[in-house]
């Protein structure tokens, strides 16, 4: 363990903008892409079902 | 083995694959992560010269490293699909993209960030940072270019010309500090004269970079597995998966409306 206190840890000897700017922004938008891709995930899935569900329902009437 | 190849580069088969497969990465990009931020944060020592400011590093170098490499998966996929014809290459090159503008981004965001106190500038018209720049505009150009066009075959094989062409500009940054005189230090870690840094240091650098590049992974799977199934909508084996009959079964009057 390098640091003597968490304050010593969060101020990183005065770059604690730089640093944790740094860090925070890449998690950040790490955590976002994956709330980015499960909606995609989710908006396919409703896509392929309402499609099918139409061309079931055209089925039925013909 | 070859035979292997070819029957995953069927989407059909290629998706219950990347369904197995992603969570794999995703584990790995955590376990990774946590034990190179351990490292880099609460092990390696201060630099002497740049004190804690040099700990951008962890995260610097690691995207900027898979924003090149993204770049390069794409290229690659992009010549596959151009010479065999395959369908799964063009959509793992839109898989990529969106992650390869992210790292691109942090990039130069966390460039940014790490030019401002050691250099006392955000930013500076140097070759490395004009190169990269120009990759993230390339990424973003990747992802207009194939949303445009509606044919998603006429799609695929236009951003596979544009990834193959910009891939030149990958050894132009890799290079760009040893070509020019730049503002932007030299590689760390050089293939031919190994690295210049404290060896906790480069561990914690190159785990980071491995977590990375697991996380890369693991998107582009899950990210694939959308698009196979959006371009694949019309086919038997899309109406019989699981999850899009549960999703019927879960909206039974979304049909009827649409």
């Amino acid at each position: 363990m390098i640091w003597n206190s968490w304050n010593d840890f969060w101020a990183m000897g005065g770059y604690g903008l730089y640093v944790w700017g740094s860090f925070g922004v890449t998690a950040l938008f790490m955590a976002l892409e994956v709330v980015w891709v499960k909606n995609a995930r989710a908006q396919a899935l409703s896509q392929v079902a309402s499609e099918l569900a139409a061309q079931t329902n055209s089925k039925d009437w013909s | 083995m070859i035979q292997k190849l070819f029957f995953y580069a069927s989407p059909q088969n290629f998706y219950p694959l990347a369904g197995k497969l992603w969570p794999a990465f995703g584990l790995l990009a955590t376990g990774l992560s946590v034990w190179g931020l351990w490292l880099g944060m609460f092990v390696a020592p201060t630099d002497f010269q740049q004190g804690e400011g040099y700990r951008i590093i962890f995260v610097h170098v690691p995207v900027s490293w898979m924003s090149m490499v993204i770049y390069l998966a794409m290229a690659f996929w992009a010549l596959l699909g151009l010479t065999f014809n395959t369908r799964l290459s063009g959509m793992m090159t839109k898989a990529l993209a969106p992650t390869g503008a992210i790292f691109a981004f942090l990039s130069l965001w966390t460039g940014a960030l790490w030019g401002k106190p050691m250099w006392g500038a955000w930013w500076v018209w140097d070759a490395r940072l004009t190169s990269e720049l120009i990759l993230f505009f390339l990424y973003l150009g990747h992802i207009a270019l194939t949303s445009a066009i509606d044919d998603p075959r006429r799609a695929d094989k236009a951003g596979g010309i544009l990834a193959l062409v910009g891939a030149l500009n990958v050894p132009v940054i890799y290079f760009s500090v040893k070509w020019w005189n730049t503002l932007h230090q030299g590689a760390s870690v050089s293939l031919t004269k190994g690295s210049s840094m404290a060896q906790v240091m480069l561990e914690a650098m190159l785990i980071m970079g491995i977590a990375f590049w697991m996380y890369a992974v693991a998107i582009a799977l899950y990210r694939v597995r959308s698009i196979i199934l959006v371009r694949e909508r019309h086919t038997q084996w899309v109406a019989e998966l699981p999850e899009v009959k549960a999703h019927m079964m879960k909206n039974p009057v979304g049909g009827a409306i649409a």
